[in-house]
């Protein structure tokens, strides 16, 4: 049995993290698609960007844990006032910037958990609209912090590394924005394998069972909404780096809303789910909104409910089973 | 982790204010096996679930290894070295059987792995399935590993064997009885076959109406049929 074992860990140690080198080539190939096929959309393709972090986030905490939230959108608002702000007291290097936001989601996540993940059901969702609606009046409010309904701009930060500088064509932004996003990818892949990852999707499955195995389920789960936080604050900051404005948009329920309909899309409890989940919601709604301004809404929800109807657990799990039931026989046939 | 002592003393709990078990008092020394019967809605689960701190303590001490687990939350009972596994063979269901195995461990994982995998050579053939495609059996066998994985001291058993095919009843108590002989933990076991309880057993408790009707040696209860029939409604071979 241990020959058997020491030989599987051999075989697999000749490629060490064969789906996260996988994820890197496959990210990098599309991240070079879009920036060749879309040269003129640069632009929008950063903003999706720092949107796949916030639905990212959203399913560490959903997907993964189970926690049922409105609210996430008030953490990448959060974060993106925070770099906003930092910016504009003079810290411009992007990087330091990036660990603004994660810091100032980090933090915003963990008081969010504190208290949403206290509670389950229908009281876990009330509050985390309840949190995300304070956030939002505040950030209404304190216009000297937020700049209120005018927004935070003015927001702009130096050069990548002292090197690259952001260009009108967005060049730059795009590229910081995937190379930051692949490298969170991963780290997040591998991290949600880790037996701290495997154990709050425990949690999820049955959290009675889990407390019998010695987990501290809050304790856990206030630490995912922390790190899940961290994840949308590297999201706002992106987006207050890269659009160089930071509005009440930010941290709008609204965001949260869409937010969670990306998850749903794309299939909650897999981080692909959440990538392709937000992109093909993102680049649906970026064309059809400009072929049909007026009825782009109506496509977008026949769109949701067919989504749904036929792929209730997301786009994701549905082309898995697909592959997984075609493969067997494309296996027998050669 | 070493086997340790369980001390119970006046027991009492239930559900909310409803008392299911009531002033239990009873030891199981370092290593022991006791086995706890009864005819069904006795308490014998109940009983389970309060050691493991599931249910509503009422009134009395549990002692594990000296340490008063009585005011404990499950969570912290199962790290100061209790392993509970129910009856309902909870298994998380999105996981893998390896997944399962490894959730929250600290440090290497390999070396655990092994041991569970050596225990239960069928849950290496199935390491990368899911939690909903095992059957019964390896499910009941995934529950226990789980369980050992956490290297617990003393072992509840809650009816491991209740709808299992005969073949896989005997592999499992053949699996329980080496980990009772390896001495490493004690184990209370709450078992409807009572031929198989009382062959792993030394001591035995039977409970009626959540109270302690007798206590014995497993040889004493077999000798006298007249109270097996009486206590527990069956006939002995």
């Amino acid at each position: 049995m241990s020959d058997r074992l020491a030989m599987e860990d051999r075989r697999s140690s000749r490629l060490p993290f064969p789906a996260e080198l996988g994820a890197l080539v496959a990210m990098a190939l599309a991240g070079l698609l879009g920036y060749l096929v879309f040269p003129d959309d640069l632009a929008f393709l950063t903003r999706l960007i720092g949107i796949v972090f916030l639905v990212l986030s959203l399913d560490l905490v959903t997907g993964y844990c189970g926690i049922a939230t409105l609210g996430q959108s008030a953490i990448f608002g959060v974060a993106a006032y925070a770099v906003g702000n930092a910016c504009l007291a003079g810290l411009v290097d992007p990087v330091a910037l990036l660990g603004v936001g994660m810091v100032a989601g980090a933090v915003m996540g963990l008081a969010s958990g504190v208290l949403v993940a206290k509670f389950q059901g229908l009281p876990q969702l009330v509050l985390s609209i309840a949190v995300g609606q304070l956030v939002a009046a505040m950030a209404n409010k304190l216009s000297s912090v937020t700049g209120g309904s005018d927004g935070l701009a003015g927001i702009s930060p130096g050069p990548v590394l002292g090197i690259f500088n952001f260009d009108l064509y967005g060049r730059t932004g795009y590229v910081f924005s995937l190379v930051v996003l692949v490298i969170v990818f991963v780290i997040l892949l591998r991290f949600v394998r880790s037996p701290f990852g495997l154990l709050c999707r425990a949690i999820k499955d049955d959290s009675l069972r889990a407390r019998m195995i010695g987990a501290r389920v809050y304790p856990r789960l206030i630490l995912m909404y922390g790190i899940s936080g961290a994840v949308a604050g590297i999201g706002g900051a992106l987006t207050a780096i890269n659009t160089g404005v930071v509005g009440l948009d930010s941290v709008s329920f609204e965001r949260s809303a869409e937010t969670l309909v990306m998850l749903v899309i794309g299939g909650a409890g897999t981080l692909w789910g959440a990538l392709i989940g937000s992109v093909v919601f993102q680049i649906f709604e970026h064309y059809v909104s400009a072929a049909n301004p007026f009825h782009w809404m109506t496509i977008l929800g026949l769109m949701l409910i067919v989504v749904v109807l036929f792929a209730p657990r997301g786009l994701v799990p549905l082309a898995v089973s697909v592959v997984d039931r075609i493969a067997p026989r494309l296996g027998g046939k050669s | 982790m070493a086997a340790t002592r369980l001390e119970v003393s006046n027991l009492s709990a239930g559900y909310g204010p409803t008392r299911i078990v009531s002033n239990l008092t009873f030891e199981v020394a370092e290593g022991g096996r006791l086995a706890i019967l009864g005819r069904n809605g006795v308490g014998k689960t109940t009983l389970l679930a309060s050691l493991m701190g599931l249910s509503t303590h009422h009134d009395g001490t549990i002692s594990v290894g000296g340490m008063n687990m009585t005011g404990l939350k499950a969570s912290a009972r199962a790290r100061a070295g209790i392993g509970y596994v129910p009856q309902t063979r909870d298994v998380f269901r999105s996981l893998t059987v390896e997944e399962n195995l490894v959730t929250g461990l600290k440090g290497r994982t390999t070396e655990a792995l092994e041991e569970a995998y050596a225990l239960f050579p069928r849950l290496a053939e199935r390491r990368k399935h899911f939690g909903t495609q095992l059957s019964g059996g390896e499910q009941q066998m995934l529950s226990l590993a789980r369980t050992l994985m956490g290297k617990p001291s003393l072992l509840l058993l809650d009816e491991p064997l209740e709808g299992l095919a005969p073949v896989i009843c005997d592999q499992l108590m053949l699996t329980i009885a080496k980990l009772a002989e390896s001495g490493e933990m004690t184990i209370v076991l709450v078992e409807q076959q009572i031929e198989r309880a009382l062959d792993f057993a030394e001591s035995v408790m039977v409970i009626e109406r959540g109270r302690s009707v007798w206590a014995g040696e497993c040889g004493e209860l077999r000798s006298d049929r007249k109270i097996v029939e009486r206590l527990l409604g069956v006939g002995l071979h």
